[in-house]
């Protein structure tokens, strides 16, 4: 098999081809590594590990042994750079965390060594995974995977690349606001966001807690709801975590039917998605599973539009405190050998943080000063909690819902970064499924005006993720784009 | 004016340090006097990522807490954030509570009848410690996580007198109930102290000031008649008294100011989205409350009235935690309560009981027991009692070791007494003469033959019987 076709493959088949020895995992790590050389200026990877060729031939050992077990099993992964891997460096692409080498695996990490997997390198990321386009990066932009002059979206971008380029068989995201879900649509991969608590946070840098989950990211919908599997799961180290047992999703999924199913859209925001020049992809999406027997269902959720505000009080609110632990006194850079304490601190902050992580800061820091606490906190979450019922209802109504993940296709680099708002209002479709809890993912159907991929948001019931993998399943086998 | 023109006003708030084997958050171990940075990990130093799991012991510890003072315990109990800035705090925030603390209200009646109200208690996280050198500062992380219980009291303390008692109240109830063993001189107890003046015909508060972690009770009081003292001065001249927070200085006996209310901090409190609330049923708190140890004058009001000790004796027992456990276990394995009390007073108090009494119930219990069953005498029992000191070894086993076990019966010594009798024809001669030496000189024959093991009234008694 060539590099091509080696590094084309996703986890399942990688898993296949390895152990039917049609390529060893040398061979394949040495294929990958090529790639990331091939598309180093994409700006996908901060690093690539320097014992991947290592761990290849221990799992060529093992293979010759005939000790299979590990259901990862020599695949090659790529994770974002704000996931912890022990001995390895975490900055968050950050300046601040140049420095900053990991004392501990994440769990999820932990997860993915337990079954055999090579982790070959750091995804590129907007800095702390605050923004939606990777162009937040200190370690500059990450560019599409279709089209140099465009984003990667984020803050996963680098993650999203990895896949689409085939720099990896699959990667991690993570995902506050849709960070995993818009990238995945706009470079053509699938990319997931469980069930808040269904993956364990341990390990990975937190932006806002309450939102935050590890997200998979995949070249196909069978390898993420295989990979889910693995992840998911109570974690001993992490309280928010579920504690149900984790479905059979790549089961599960495959009994999924969409004739009489009834699959959702939420009216309110498919107004709003009229104003794009994509709009018309959202109908077609429509039209697909109407003609396939699907039960179309048109619900409302009203305030629906208070997505976004709730969730910029409440994510700079976590991100505010979250970031607060990074003061140059421990593992961040410390700038001015100060004397002076608050110097020290202010010093090292102000050069340390990014532009708009310290927009961020300062936006949490407004809205959880006394005096305004009422005003947005606690507003904040009271309509946090209405939108969960309002959620919870509309999901009584119909299976999954379907939304648009982002406007469009992605954006040009440097055509939005002068305007943060136009920035946050790219996540009104992604925000939502965070706020409430409930799985969502982003699988490939359509390409935009420009001819770059566009993905269809199926929006789950909490912990049901095996429904939402069915539909996008059908999605990816059966819709067929009119060009 | 004078002096008592002035009302104190008085609000306390108490840290202590709770008794678990475990950090608040992780599962360090909570112990003082280790190398610095060894009982860390990556939750207690706030590396990314790391996230924290609360210790069930810890809350439980913190319900006792309350039920010792006659808290009500609430339901839901929620961990907040409570932000700031300072190298010793690992992550920038220290996990609180403030909106649902896990108990309210309660309180403690002072000798005068007095009742001081506590608002509430509430469990935290301790900060690690700065150490500064010449040049430099060091971090020590090894206290960061070690949970906290923080009591905060309603202003109703009036004098430094009732401070000092409170606060010795407060840790007898503390320390009774297992909770924490609020070791002052390791900073497992803090004290922290809200004062204001008004005077006696003014209805308004004055403006407060706080002195930050008093580490001694004689600091407390010290601060309070200095702080007091100087808010007085200030009003007398005209001063206005600035909310601000002070810091003592025990060596210099002064307080100075650390910072103003215009420059202090907003904590901006949020609950912790890293932590569930914590739901408390009813079941547990009342399992709590089977469970609490009596009091320190529950312990002294029964060895009074139910064991019928002194109240002296009552009141030396009941002292200490440790003494009373140990008397108490005494006292199940044998209810002679003045006797038991009496070598707990004399034998045992005599010894090192800061931490622990260095013989087992069992051990003493076993050798009054012997020598109430007139199996060894009181000089022998306490002779076997500092071998078992030394040596750790049981009693019993040690008595017969050392030979002590008395195995002559009453024939037996008369038989001796014949014996002697018959053999000492000048001293049975001598009897009418000098009868008190003469049954001394035998008493003294005995005793060398049973070697010490014969009960000298008894051997007297027979002497009498057949000289007299």
């Amino acid at each position: 098999m060539d590099r091509k076709e080696m590094t084309s493959l996703g986890i399942i088949d990688t898993l296949d081809a390895l152990k039917s020895k049609k390529f060893t995992c040398v061979e394949l790590v040495e294929a990958y590594l090529e790639n990331i050389k091939q598309f180093w200026d994409k700006n996908a990877v901060l690093e690539v590990f320097d014992d991947v060729l290592d761990h290849a031939r221990e799992v060529d050992e093992k293979i010759a042994q005939g000790k299979l077990d590990g259901k990862l099993l020599g695949v090659p992964f790529i994770i974002k750079d704000n996931i912890l891997y022990k001995g390895k460096r975490a900055t968050c692409a950050s300046k601040f965390l140049e420095k900053f080498v990991s004392p501990y695996n994440a769990t999820v990490v932990e997860k993915l060594l337990n079954e055999g997997a090579v982790i070959l390198g750091r995804a590129n990321m907007d800095e702390f995974a605050m923004g939606g386009s990777t162009e937040k990066s200190a370690y500059g932009p990450c560019k599409n995977a279709h089209d140099d002059e465009r984003v990667s979206g984020g803050s996963s971008g680098g993650s999203a690349v990895a896949v689409a380029c085939n720099l990896c068989a699959a990667a991690l995201g993570t995902d506050t606001g849709g960070s995993v879900r818009q990238p995945a649509s706009f470079n053509g991969v699938v990319g997931m966001k469980p069930t808040y608590g269904r993956i364990s946070r341990y390990g990975v840098v937190a932006f806002a807690s309450s939102l935050d989950q590890v997200g998979p990211m995949t070249k196909n919908v069978k390898d993420n709801a295989y990979l889910l599997e693995i992840l998911a799961g109570a974690d001993i180290h992490d309280q928010t975590t579920r504690i149900e047992a984790v479905d059979d999703y790549t089961t599960k999924m495959d009994n999924v039917s969409i004739k009489g199913m009834k699959i959702g859209y939420c009216k309110e925001l498919i107004d709003m998605f009229k104003q794009s020049k994509d709009a018309h992809t959202f109908d077609r999406a429509i039209e697909f599973f109407k003609n396939n027997g699907a039960e179309i269902v048109e619900v409302t959720i009203p305030h629906i539009e208070l997505a976004l505000p709730v969730y910029y009080i409440l994510a700079p609110a976590e991100a505010t405190s979250n970031l607060g632990r990074f003061d140059g006194v421990k593992y961040t850079t410390r700038e001015g050998n100060s004397s002076d304490i608050n110097k020290l601190y202010v010093e090292s902050r102000t050069k340390g943080f990014g532009k708009e992580v310290k927009r961020r800061i300062l936006l949490g820091n407004y809205v959880l000063s006394s005096g305004f606490f009422d005003a947005f906190y606690q507003k904040a979450q009271k309509v946090q909690r209405y939108l969960t019922y309002r959620f919870e209802d509309a999901l009584s109504q119909c299976d999954v819902l379907l939304m648009p993940v982002a406007y469009g296709e992605a954006f040009k680099i440097g055509e939005k970064t002068s305007d943060p708002v136009t920035m946050y209002l790219e996540d009104m479709f992604t925000v939502p499924s965070n706020l409430v809890g409930i799985p969502s993912l982003s699988v490939p159907y359509e390409v935009g005006s420009n001819g770059l991929p566009i993905g269809l948001q199926i929006l789950g019931r909490k912990l049901d993720e095996s429904t939402m993998y069915g539909v996008a399943q059908f999605v990816e086998k059966n819709y067929k784009r009119i060009d | 004016m004078s002096r008592s023109d002035y009302d104190v006003v008085i609000g306390l708030e108490i840290h202590a340090e709770l008794n678990t084997n475990t950090k608040i958050f992780c599962g360090c171990p909570n112990k003082f006097g280790v190398d610095p940075n060894t009982n860390c990990c990556p939750v207690c130093v706030g590396m990314p990522g790391a996230l924290p799991v609360p210790n069930k012991r810890a809350v439980e510890l913190t319900i006792k807490a309350g039920l010792a003072v006659g808290s009500t315990i609430n339901d839901m109990a929620v961990f907040e954030r409570k932000n700031y800035f300072y190298p010793d705090l690992s992550k920038a925030y220290q996990i609180s509570q403030l909106v649902k603390p896990i108990c309210l209200g309660g309180g403690i009646t002072l000798d005068s009848g007095k009742f001081i109200r506590l608002n509430r208690i509430h469990l935290e996280e301790d900060a690690g410690k700065l150490i500064h050198s010449f040049d430099e500062t060091e971090i020590d992380y090894n206290r960061g996580g070690v949970p906290l219980i923080e009591s905060v009291t309603e202003p109703d303390i009036s004098s430094a007198d009732e401070a000092l008692e409170f606060l010795t109240k407060l840790r007898n109830r503390f320390v009774f109930s297992d909770v924490a063993k609020c070791r002052m001189e390791q900073g497992g107890m803090r004290c922290d102290v809200n004062l204001s003046v008004k005077r006696k015909d003014s209805n308004t508060l004055g403006t407060r000031t706080e002195m930050k972690n008093l580490n001694s009770f004689k600091a407390v009081a010290r601060a309070i008649e200095y702080e007091a003292n100087r808010q007085m001065d200030a009003l007398d001249n005209g001063e206005v008294i600035l909310q601000e927070t002070r810091k003592w200085d025990d060596e210099r006996g002064i307080s100075f100011s650390l910072r103003t209310k215009t420059d202090s901090q907003d904590y901006r409190y949020f609950p912790d989205p890293d932590l569930l609330s914590i739901r408390i049923d009813r079941e547990l708190v009342n399992k709590l409350q089977a469970e609490l140890p009596l009091s320190q004058e529950a312990r002294r009001e029964k060895y009074e009235q139910t064991y019928g000790l002194p109240g002296a004796d009552a009141e030396v027992l009941s002292n200490s935690k440790v003494v009373s456990d140990f008397f108490d276990d005494c006292v199940k394995l044998l209810p002679e309560y003045k006797e038991v009390a009496n070598w707990v007073m004399t034998e045992i108090l005599k010894l090192d009981v800061s931490e622990e009494v260095p013989v087992t119930p069992a051990n003493l219990v076993s050798i009054i027991k012997m020598m109430l069953d007139k199996k060894i005498t009181r000089q022998n029992a306490k002779e076997l009692l500092a071998k078992v000191l030394e040596t750790g070894e049981d009693a019993e086993v040690l008595a017969k070791k050392m030979d002590m076990l008395s195995s002559i019966s009453d024939t037996d010594i008369e038989t001796l007494i014949d014996k002697l009798i018959a053999e000492n024809e000048k001293a049975v001669a001598d009897y009418s003469k000098t009868p008190d030496k003469v049954t001394q000189f035998f008493i003294g024959q005995v005793m060398r033959a049973t070697r010490g093991k014969a009960d000298g009234s008894k051997v007297k008694a027979i002497i009498e019987s057949k000289l007299g």
